[in-house]
């Protein structure tokens, strides 16, 4: 079990009738002695990799790739996880172990899981909520406890199965494990990847080149062996009269949890983070107190990680407080918190890029400049080095200062997907705003 | 508790070896006026040790459980001070505080423009010497109150310790400062959350007076006249603006009008680096009183002759009214001119066996 600490960036002051209390919460955990690789935690652990099978992985060889990315990820296994392969296409099939269980990691199961990998072939469609109820199912009858994980491989839109099918599977899988996705090639919808992955607490990313399925599959599967307690959630009390407007996860990528809500107790509710190895996160909230008067000292929040203690109950592992303070002086009331500044400016980043490319897709050039422009500014004052380089891919930069921008004619479709993709990847701000 | 094997020093629990002549923290002499057997005596230990009630560290939890919320009357208030309900801070005890004495007085007043009383204030007696400390809490750093609380407090211990053990006011001064120092240091969950407090001591008997200071709070000297040195300030500030003035690059007018006056140069705390602990000692020649005071007093009245103005004034109007009543109209002077900070003002008159004989019963008073 790693040690979690929890700090509480923010400008407490708020002018006469002020209303509104942001803050950043870091979330740190350390030592945990796990490591990528070695280690051996006490805690279950288990992994299911799903690898889309469907007609069209036979292409530009993508199956090859995704093959070869498998059998990476179970050689990345710890010994002693529990793990399951899985084919999808119209339905699901379990590679390995046959049958809708977990194998233990060991030299003979990753050797027999690789073989079975290796008889894959491409056929049929894409189900992407039968393949992720077939994981839902394995992981619980492993028992549910300890990290989860699945690693999702599509290629392609979820054709055979409506929304509402995809809907009622994510609803039913639903905290059961994290899922990372991964969209190979540029023929699937990264909206559709997006929610699912947003849905399961993991990342979502493009893998253009199926040659790099390899190593991406080997770093998820290593990540995923370094985390050592699951289902951590984030508990936020608010005062009497007070509304949480929003909780976010602003870094390392940004994540809207405010909907993920469930109470916990009285003006108490509880916010998921999935599982946690050796990390840092940062999380932006927003409470709304009734107005005070000046001299005025509240808690605003109290912010408290809390996971289960393995004995049926849970444990708070850190906390710290959201304060508010009314003040007449106005220099400290005015004065915003950097670090505050600088995630709101890189979630409007992440809203322009999203916007614009929409906008693009449908033909409202003007909408589109304006708001890639605008994504210009954001990302240079953010001094986000790698969005700004997929901007460059998007639009000619013709002034970055105010944002003025043409849209490049031809844009690689890989461009346009990876700058969409990883529009919500921040960077980290610092104390001093940087 | 402690292994009673290991000897530690009766005047600041410091560890010390049965062979040792002085304690190494403190500086006490372990042997002659030490008892026998090495009691450890708890910080504060002198039983004329006046500190500002609710006093049990630390103070947001000082409230009785059972106290509904100042605001709302809900019932549940967590140990940090806050309501479990509405969130309201609690408020502290320590929003207006009065001691009085025999031989000193002292109000400690949130002002007009905080919502805490950061500043803390002790007053203490020891063989026939008045001890008396002021701190002012450093609002940027975390839990200002906590910090100047524990310095007050230790430092008068300290004091009250070193004197009974037979040491200089100079000396003493001194060591209660650093003692102090390490105390507030160890409130300290890292160097980058490190409570800071000034702090500003006097040790005052029938024929001098000891001051001893980090950072800008002041003492004073107020001349009764007939005979007695002129009024003056005792103490050189630890900041920005004294700084500037001491380089002579800025006139004394021109330093306290800049907006970084008040960053105070030297102060209490686990950041603080190493603190040169600054004491001076002063003769009076006759009559008047020893003034401690913070910031919050001295703002309005920044010039020694303007401060003996005001204290004259207010003790005009009845020559024989208590230093309680003096002090108490001087905190309002600086409440009617703004009260833009805490205000903490202790005079000790002098000589004080004159006050002393007046009320050999010493006694303490608060209200809130």
């Amino acid at each position: 079990m790693p040690e979690f600490t929890v700090k509480v960036d923010q400008n407490r002051y708020l002018p006469e009738g002020g209303r509104e209390v942001h803050a950043i919460v870091t979330v740190e955990a350390s030592g945990s002695g796990v490591g990528p690789v070695g280690g051996a935690p006490g805690d279950p652990a288990a992994e299911v990799i799903i690898i889309d099978t469907s007609g069209s992985m036979s292409f530009g060889g993508k199956m090859a790739e995704a093959k070869r990315a498998a059998k990476a990820a179970v050689d990345a296994l710890r010994d002693g996880v529990h793990f399951a392969v899985v084919a999808g296409f119209n339905f699901a099939r379990p590679v390995y172990p046959k049958g809708e269980t977990m194998a233990v990691a060991d030299a003979r199961t990753k050797e027999e899981a690789k073989r079975e990998i290796g008889r894959l072939e491409a056929a049929g469609g894409t189900a992407i909520g039968s393949w992720l109820r077939m994981a839902g199912k394995m992981m619980a009858a492993q028992g549910g406890g300890g990290v989860r994980h699945a690693i999702l491989l599509t290629d392609g839109k979820n054709q055979h199965e409506t929304d509402a099918e995809l809907d009622v599977a994510l609803a039913e899988v639903n905290g059961g494990f994290v899922c990372d996705c991964r969209g190979v090639g540029t023929d699937w919808e990264v909206g559709e990847l997006r929610k699912i992955a947003s849905t399961l607490l993991g990342s979502v990313d493009i893998v253009a080149d199926p040659r790099d399925l390899e190593a991406d599959f080997r770093a998820m599967t290593e990540n995923a062996m370094g985390k050592s307690v699951a289902d951590v959630a984030l508990r936020v009390w608010t005062p009497q009269h007070g509304v949480l407007k929003f909780v976010k996860q602003v870094s390392p990528s940004l994540a809207d949890l405010t909907d993920k809500r469930t109470e916990s107790g009285p003006q108490s509710g509880d916010y998921p983070t999935g599982a946690w190895g050796d990390e840092v996160r940062d999380y932006h909230l927003c409470v709304q107190v009734p107005p005070g008067e000046v001299g005025r000292q509240m808690r605003a929040a109290w912010v408290k990680l809390v996971a289960p203690d393995g004995a049926g109950g849970e444990q708070v592992l850190a906390s710290g407080n959201v304060l508010a303070e009314w003040t007449d002086d106005e220099a400290r009331s005015t004065q915003i918190n950097a670090r505050v500044a600088g995630y709101t400016g890189q979630a409007e980043l992440a809203e322009a890029i999203q916007e614009g490319l929409a906008a693009r897709r449908e033909g409202d050039l003007d909408t589109a400049t304006a708001r890639l422009g605008r994504a210009v500014v954001l990302a240079r004052q953010a001094g986000n080095q790698q969005i700004a380089g997929l901007l460059d891919k998007v639009v000619d930069v013709i002034d970055p200062v105010t944002g003025t921008v043409r849209l490049k004619k031809d844009v690689d479709k890989a461009d346009e997907m990876s700058l969409d993709t990883r529009s919500t990847k921040t960077v980290r701000t610092r104390k001093d705003g940087g | 508790m402690e292994p009673s094997a290991a000897p530690r020093c009766p005047a600041c629990a410091e560890p010390v070896h049965a062979d040792d002549d002085f304690c190494e923290a403190c500086g006490r002499p372990l042997r002659g006026a030490a008892p026998p057997s090495f009691q450890p005596v708890p910080v504060p230990p002198a039983p004329a040790l006046r500190t500002p009630p609710p006093g049990p560290p630390p103070a947001p939890q000082s409230r009785p459980a059972a106290a509904p919320c100042a605001e709302c009357g809900g019932t549940d208030i967590s140990a940090d001070g806050y309501c479990e309900q509405c969130g309201l801070r609690q408020p502290s005890g320590r929003e207006h505080v009065e001691i009085e004495t025999a031989a000193a007085v002292g109000v400690s007043d949130r002002g007009l423009r905080h919502s805490r009383n950061e500043d803390a204030m002790a007053v203490a007696s020891a063989c026939g010497k008045v001890v008396a400390v002021v701190c002012d809490g450093v609002s940027s750093a975390p839990r200002p109150e906590d910090a100047s609380r524990v310095a007050a407090e230790t430092g008068a211990a300290m004091l009250t310790a070193q004197l009974t053990a037979g040491a200089d006011p100079r000396e003493a001064t001194r060591a209660a400062l650093a003692r102090a120092g390490k105390a507030v240091a160890a409130l300290a969950d890292s160097p980058h959350d490190a409570p800071a407090c000034t702090y500003v001591s006097a040790v005052v008997d029938d024929t001098a007076v000891t001051v001893g200071w980090t950072g800008d709070s002041r003492a004073y000297w107020i001349s009764g006249g007939d005979g007695a040195r002129p009024s003056a300030a005792l103490t050189v500030d630890d900041s920005w603006a004294a700084r500037m003035v001491e380089l002579g690059l800025m006139t004394p007018a021109e330093a306290h009008a800049d907006r970084r006056a008040h960053t105070v140069t030297a102060w209490l705390g686990a950041d603080a680096g190493a603190i040169r602990p600054r004491a001076e000692t002063f003769e009076p020649g006759g009559s008047g009183a020893v003034l401690l005071c913070s910031d919050g007093l001295w703002n309005y009245l920044p010039e020694a002759a303007e401060l003996a103005e005001a204290v004259h004034t207010a003790r005009a109007r009845d020559p024989r009214r208590p230093p309680l009543e003096i002090v108490r109209t001087l905190v309002r002077t600086a409440l009617e001119a703004g009260g833009h900070d805490n205000i903490t003002v202790v005079l000790i008159p002098f000589p004080p066996s004159r006050a002393e004989a007046a009320d050999r019963v010493p006694h303490g008073e608060a209200r809130s």
